[in-house]
């Protein structure tokens, strides 16, 4: 129980996907200026993520894993190399899957989150842990932990970058840093305030 | 013919997709701390965006409207595990210190976007062109970034000592921070604005 809490702890606040690692940059920056649109993002990007960690943990395991296939008598088969093809077509299947779900049973669910679905399987967040998961080589119980944590780490630095964007309309910001630039250095300090999370140990 | 150069060199800083469209950030910049795996990926980037867009631009007219951001993803992806491959094979260590980042080149927006933005529309030829243009902005962008990291943070260029550390008995004193992550936002920013400074039709207006 302690290790996965620490698990969450770290991949929450430590390996910030978005602030440590730079995954799901582009719209990190471009969805951040209003809380409310960053809400709905962060949810959704919580949602996938613990679904598509897990399954793809599940095909890893039993597909593609070197001596996976022994259950087909083909002990020796590595299907490693075709993994990147698998984990970005799992994540678009399920991505896919999820707006029709949402759409037939929670129509109101689907309303608010319904535009943020198409973009989060090109988010990098959402691959890059898949694929952490594959390189740190996680049980099935620990990628469902990771899952919920990267997403809620990844939703919650966007939450906090959308406020102090808001805020940003008073300020008087140099001509050529407006927009884009100021963003990028908000970023940078937010991720300078992540780093004293590191060496957290529970 | 003046069409194909300002095809190519448009993106490096009038249309840049990291300066300007906010493109394709995501997957590299925790790979600049050292030039020389930014000099690795950013021939990656540049050989994924120019093959997907020559593939794509092949079979533009083809492919299916509803399904064609899974057909463009597919050709991606295949371009992505061939360099994934070429790499595990010619330069281990380097693709080791790339890690995951080699694989979200998939996920890079510069790719998808210049596939269905540009190639979708546009002969081969110029989709290449467009294809190593783009290439090339990223990279530029990525070799700034690496270079005052690199040379900031560790002293050395290329894994050559440049100024020496103080601790290897030199006059420098390493400003660890460069070596950090939130180093790379600043450096963009700041590049962001020199940028725009000298381009003034970029500044965004306030809202």
């Amino acid at each position: 129980m302690e290790h996965y809490l620490s698990l969450l702890i770290r991949s929450i606040f430590i390996e910030n996907m978005a602030l440590a690692f730079f995954l799901g940059m582009c719209t990190f920056l471009a969805v951040s200026k209003k809380v409310d649109t960053a809400i709905g993002l962060g949810i959704a990007v919580v949602v996938v993520q613990t679904i598509t960690v897990p399954a793809n943990n599940l095909i890893y395991q039993f597909l593609l894993k070197e001596g996976a296939l022994e259950w087909l008598g083909m002990a020796e088969t590595n299907l490693t190399f075709i993994g990147l093809i698998c984990y970005i077509g799992v994540i678009a299947a399920i991505v896919q899957i999820l707006e029709m779900v949402l759409d037939r049973f929670f129509p109101s669910l689907y309303n608010s989150l319904g535009i943020f679905l198409p973009l989060i399987t090109v988010n990098c967040a959402i691959l890059g842990g898949s694929l952490f998961m594959v390189e740190r080589d996680y049980n099935f119980a620990e990628s469902v932990v990771f899952g919920f944590g990267s997403g809620t780490g990844w939703a919650l630095a966007l939450v906090a970058l959308a406020g102090i964007r808001e805020k940003m309309k008073y300020a008087d910001i140099p001509a050529g840093l407006r927009g884009l630039g100021i963003t990028f250095m908000i970023s940078g300090l937010m991720a300078m305030a992540f780093m004293a999370f590191s060496g957290i140990q529970l | 013919m003046s069409k194909s150069r300002d095809v190519l060199l448009d993106p490096l800083f009038n249309k840049n997709p990291i300066g300007l469209q906010i493109l394709g950030i995501c997957s590299a910049l925790a790979v600049t701390s050292k030039l020389e795996t930014v000099i690795v990926m950013a021939l990656a980037v540049t050989f994924v965006i120019a093959g997907s867009n020559v593939s794509v631009s092949l079979i533009r007219n083809q492919i299916p409207g509803s399904i064609r951001i899974i057909v463009e993803i597919t050709i991606i992806a295949t371009l992505v595990i061939i360099v994934d491959q070429f790499l595990k094979a010619y330069a281990f260590g380097i693709s080791k210190q790339l890690s995951v980042f080699v694989g979200l080149i998939i996920t890079n927006c510069i790719v998808l976007g210049r596939a269905e933005a540009f190639a979708m529309k546009n002969p081969p030829g110029l989709s290449f062109l467009d294809g190593i243009g783009n290439g090339f902005g990223y990279s530029i962008v990525l070799l700034i970034v690496a270079f005052f990291r690199e040379l900031l943070g560790a002293g050395k260029l290329l894994g050559f000592t440049i100024l020496p550390s103080s601790n290897e008995g030199g006059w420098y004193l390493p400003n660890g921070l460069m070596l950090l992550p939130p180093s790379a936002f600043f450096i963009i920013g700041l590049l962001i604005w020199a940028l725009r400074s000298w381009k003034t039709d970029q500044i965004e207006e306030e809202n």
